[in-house]
Order: C-alpha cells, then structure tokens, then sequence
C-alpha cells in the first residue's frame, strides 16, 4: 500500500477548500479507502470543526514537527468510518513552525499504511501553501464561479505547473443553476475555457452543506444532498471509475420527486 | 447620447459574459506579467520603431494579447498610410 497525496488549494479563502478536503475524505473511507486528511493551516485550523472531531483533539501537526509525540498518535481515528484520521494542524502557532520538507517526511512515514493522505492548504500563496503542495502527487484546486476565485485559482494552477505538480484538477464549487441559466454566473465550460485546466467534479450550491458544517457531520454523509452525491462521484473518479457528470437541473419536478420517492438517484 | 441609444435599444449585457471577458484580460496580464500601462508602452515604442520604415497611422494601431488553450499570442494590427505616389 502507498497512498497517494492530494493538496487540496485554491488561493483564495473562503472558496470551500476545507469543506472539500473532509467530504473527499469522507466519500473515499465510504469506498473503503484508508484515508487521512491533514489539516494544513496552522493558527487557523478548521478541518477539525468540519469533520465534527474538535472534541478529541490531544496533538495536532506541529506536535509531530517537533518530536513531542509520534505521528500516530496525531493521528484521530473517525467513530464513524474507522478508515478515516484526522491529523490536526496547532491553533496557537504559525506557519513557519512547519517547513516543506517536515510535510514530506511526515508523509512518507504514513504512505505506507494509507490509500489516501489529503491535505488542506490554507489560502495564500505563501508558506503554509508550499508546505501542503510539497508532499503532493495531485492537486486539486477549487474555485467558485466568480471572478475573484478564479483569478486566484489561475495563479495557483501556475504555481503548481512551476513546481512540476501539474497539470492540476478542478473543482468548481458552488454551482448555481439558476444563476447560470440567467446569465448571471459564470458557467462551467466558462471556467473551463478560461482556466484551460482539467474538471474532475461540479458541486451544487447545496443549503445541506451549510447545515452539515453546523453539526459537524459532513454533507457526503447524507444520502439525499445533491452536494454529497458530486463529492461521491469526485471520489470514484479519483479511484479511476468513470463517473458522468451530475445533472444540476433542481428537482423540483413530478418525476424526480416521484423517483426520489421510490429512492431512484437520478445522478 | 450614444450611451443613451444604446441603453434605449439594445439590452444590457449579461454579468456572466462581463465577467468572462474582464477575466480573459486579467488572466493574459497575469500570467505574461505585463500590465495594461507596459503594453501601452510597448506599442509606443513598436510604432516608433516601425515608423522609421513604413509610414503607418499610429492612432489606428491596436496591440492586444489572445489566449486559445495554453497558448497566447500578441497580435498587432498595425494600418499603413495609403501610399501618394501610387500609380493609377
């Protein structure tokens, strides 16, 4: 067994990088994948509320760093799906307390007993974004359908093709139909033709996201979110199924409401 | 007035197709590291250049950047003066 590193980046904050590293996670360990995701931002961590773990965190990625425990101890297995870890990143420093090579070693000393090491990069180009993109085999970078994102979005996809990691994949997150078809979104062959990069999911504008991240139960979790079910789909791509991409018409209609009763997904 | 005209007959642009065509600007001058104010610059100078050969019309010059996929080219269109002494 030797995982495989996923940075998952995207430049600019609030884009939804952590709440894609945990649902990937997740819908990889429902594969029956041995996954664990590193939460990469240090003195801002999150992944931990996210996943719901905050509760059981004794060491987290600095710890590590500097020889106070060893990584499996870190290491904090999920009640839910016990093929999934979280390694936490510390609160209370920063960046600089990790370099790029302390990331490599760290997870060449899990690949072997991992499938999947998926690491949350903090936003920015700076530290904290080169130690995520160090250990990385594949990089994942998320945008949202708006200027901003995808501008950053084009720096990092840079970045990473001048680090030799590339070509990434894409994420586009935060897909509103609506929106789209109005002309007021930007839509997916749009980001596409601008980014010139490859897609490896859609997610949905989905309100069950937010709720999830409320409880700390991710949404991949939940069989009826339409968010959950692209990232399943994102997760069989990356085990090498092909996977068409989702529908994003809304299901308002008889018939899907009919076949969501006789629980036919209609993805 | 022609603002007017144009706002009176023709509707207003999409959002998503502004914002499509900003991007293509931003992201050519991000990626070639030239801001708007050194193309600029450039042109100037590629007219200067050129003139000493060619009479061209210096306010009808257009320098732009294109992208297609990976690719990016910049094009000029540069419109010579019609020349006097051409026989009819």
């Amino acid at each position: 067994m030797s995982a495989k590193v996923v940075t998952i980046s995207s430049g600019k904050g609030g884009v939804g990088k952590t709440t894609t590293t945990a649902n990937l996670a997740v819908a990889l360990a429902q594969e029956n994948q041995k996954v664990v995701c590193i939460d990469g931002d240090i003195g801002l961590r999150n992944l931990d509320v996210i996943l719901g773990l905050e509760n059981r965190i004794v060491y987290d990625l600095v710890d590590v760093v500097e020889g106070r425990c060893r990584i499996r101890q870190a290491m904090i297995r999920d009640k839910r799906l016990p093929d999934l870890f979280l390694i936490p990143a510390a609160q209370t420093r920063d960046k600089s307390a990790v370099s790029p090579s302390d990331m490599i070693r760290l997870c060449e000393e899990i690949r072997d007993e991992m499938d999947w090491i998926i690491i949350d990069s903090p936003a920015g180009i700076e530290r904290g974004f080169r130690n995520a993109l160090a250990p990385a085999d594949m990089v994942i970078v998320v945008t949202n359908p708006e200027v901003s994102s995808v501008r950053d979005a084009d720096r990092i996809i840079g970045l990473v093709e001048a680090e030799e990691k590339g070509p990434a994949q894409l994420i586009l997150n935060r897909v509103n139909l609506a929106l789209t078809k109005r002309g007021d979104m930007l839509s997916t062959e749009d980001v596409l033709e601008l980014l010139a990069i490859n897609l490896i999911g859609v997610i949905p504008e989905d309100e069950s996201v937010i709720v999830a991240s409320n409880r700390g139960q991710p949404v991949t979790f939940a069989n009826n979110s339409r968010a959950g079910q692209a990232f399943r789909n994102i997760a069989k791509r990356l085990l090498g199924e092909e996977v068409p991409f989702m529908n994003l018409e809304t299901n308002h209609g008889l018939i899907n409401r009919l076949a969501k009763l006789m629980k036919i997904r209609g993805d | 007035m022609d603002n007017f005209l144009e706002k009176l007959f023709k509707k207003e642009k999409k959002s998503a197709n502004t914002a499509k065509e900003r991007l293509k600007l931003v992201l050519i001058h991000d990626r070639t590291d030239i801001t708007p104010g050194q193309l600029e610059n450039l042109k100037n100078e590629l007219i200067d250049v050129i003139s000493k050969y060619i009479k061209i019309e210096p306010n009808k010059v257009k320098i732009n950047m294109t992208q297609e996929g990976n690719e990016h080219r910049l094009i000029a269109d540069i419109p010579i003066t019609p020349s006097q002494n051409r026989r009819r």
